[in-house]
């Protein structure tokens, strides 16, 4: 067990690891983001409310999911790194927060896409909405102080700190901007909970949220990847991958 | 754990604090002069009218004091990191926790008090019905201190750094969304006139929680800060 997380710390056996992860992962998440796909914009049924534009829950309501997860992800790799001062851990964090913020991204877009239709407006200042908007700046907060350090290692304690303090905050603007939200705007929007929802239109979007998870997953390993070799470009074995890689094309 | 007692300790970091702050009266008044100030702008960019300036005012007011605490916070620390204080206030064998929460103490001290001791006098000038000054005064007084901790942790993240100032508003702001809900809401509750009271306890509790926590996160940001200078 302990073995198995001090090799977690090493870089070449991470990057290893992570290429053969990989190799059986993308495909399978490719595989289950086309069949997702199909399944949910072609052969789920559509809404009686809301027509085919309820579709958009197919990729709205995973990268929302996704974009949360996410930062309890950067945040547990800030604590590691914090703790156990693991180099690795630095760099799972750094690549949390681009994808994390692209995640949140694109489910405010997607969002205000699906509001045009339903609620007749691009924007609403739903407690959602709301929230994810502050979540989209925690993540832009750790990735600019992150560029704003010049010294790598106090960059990424800075950004496990934020981190962390993000954290603890999380829960707590959430149940505020709820109050807020119950307290401001009239209950007129309702629309089709997920629990409320016809199995044959959950199926398809359960297997999205797996699909982005798994996604999630493989773009944080390449970007871990790429951040890897970028950190480690003076050392040997990436010196040796790199001659080798140059080899194979040549051959 | 040795060295001088503990609130002797609080207190002679309290002391120089303030002293030296005394020593520029003009810069304890600039948080006011911006707090006026920006005050000022928001009749002439809504229009006079009494009455939508009266329904606006719990927010204007809160969040020309949010910003007005933020922008003090952004140099809190910056003279002592320059000049080495902090340096030698890490190799102190007095808990960090306490030197911390004295520079908090004392940020507060000269502008959220003073802010919230203002406050009413803007008020009136924004049209804020009289029976809500109260909640104004204690809302402020509890949610200033909130803000002086919370932005301390952006300070202390930021001082080592040549580009700190829109940095730590980016950082900071997201975590002020809470105290603003709650500060502006007790205020607009007692304009409406109830009562304030569920607010004003929710804010005691974010009090309570960012004193037991914010000083280890302010703490640690100074290590990082001072170690990377």
């Amino acid at each position: 067990m302990w073995s198995f997380f001090h090799k977690l710390g090493s870089p070449p056996w991470l990057y290893a690891i992570s290429g053969k992860i990989l190799q059986w992962l993308l495909p399978v998440t490719l595989l289950l983001l086309a069949v997702g796909a199909v399944w949910g914009l072609l052969y789920a049924p559509a809404d009686f409310r809301q027509g085919n534009s309820y579709r958009i829950i197919f990729v709205h309501v995973p990268a929302s999911v996704v974009a949360l997860a996410g930062y309890y992800v950067m945040a547990t790799a800030g604590a590691i790194s914090l703790i156990w001062k693991m180099k690795m851990a630095d760099v799972a964090m750094r690549s949390c927060a681009p994808i994390g913020a692209a995640l949140t991204f694109l489910a405010l877009l997607s969002g205000a896409v699906w509001g045009k239709p339903t609620w007749g407006t691009w924007w609403i200042w739903d407690a959602r909405v709301t929230s994810m908007l502050v979540l989209f700046f925690l993540y832009v907060g750790v990735i600019s102080l992150y560029e704003a350090f010049d010294n790598e290692v106090a960059a990424a304690r800075a950004c496990a700190v934020l981190s962390l303090v993000g954290t603890v905050n999380i829960p707590i603007i959430y149940k505020s901007v709820d109050w807020w939200y119950s307290l401001h705007q009239p209950a007129s929007i309702k629309f089709t909970e997920e629990s409320s929802m016809h199995s044959d239109m959950l199926a398809p979007l359960l297997l999205m949220i797996v699909a982005f998870y798994c996604l999630f997953i493989c773009s944080l390993l390449l970007y871990m990847r790429g951040e890897i070799l970028r950190r480690e470009g003076t050392t040997h074995w990436v010196r040796k991958l790199l001659l080798d890689a140059g080899d194979a094309h040549a051959v | 754990m040795s060295g001088a007692p503990l609130l002797p300790f609080l207190s002679a970091c309290l002391r120089r604090q303030l002293l030296l702050a005394f020593r520029r009266p003009l810069e304890i008044a600039n948080p006011l002069l911006f707090f006026l100030l920006v005050v000022m702008l928001f009749p002439l960019g809504i229009g006079p009218d009494p009455r939508q300036l009266a329904e606006f005012a719990p927010g204007i007011l809160w969040i020309v004091a949010l910003l007005a605490t933020l922008l003090a916070a952004e140099s809190l620390f910056r003279v002592d990191f320059e000049d080495g204080t902090l340096e030698q206030l890490l190799l102190t064998p007095q808990p960090l926790y306490l030197s911390c929460l004295s520079y908090v103490l004392a940020h507060w001290l000269l502008t959220g008090l003073p802010l919230t001791l203002v406050a009413p006098l803007f008020a009136v000038m924004l049209q804020l019905p009289p029976p809500a000054l109260p909640a104004l005064m204690l809302s402020l007084l509890l949610g200033t201190a909130v803000l002086s901790l919370v932005g301390s942790i952006g300070a202390a993240l930021t001082v080592g750094l040549k580009r700190g100032g829109l940095l730590i508003s980016l950082l900071i702001i997201p975590f002020y969304v809470p105290v603003l809900i709650f500060g502006s809401g007790a205020v607009q509750f007692a304009a409406l006139g109830n009562s304030a009271q569920p607010q004003l306890l929710v804010l005691g509790g974010m009090l309570s929680l960012a004193i037991a926590l914010a000083p280890f996160a302010i703490a640690a940001g100074l290590r990082i800060s001072v170690d990377a200078g």
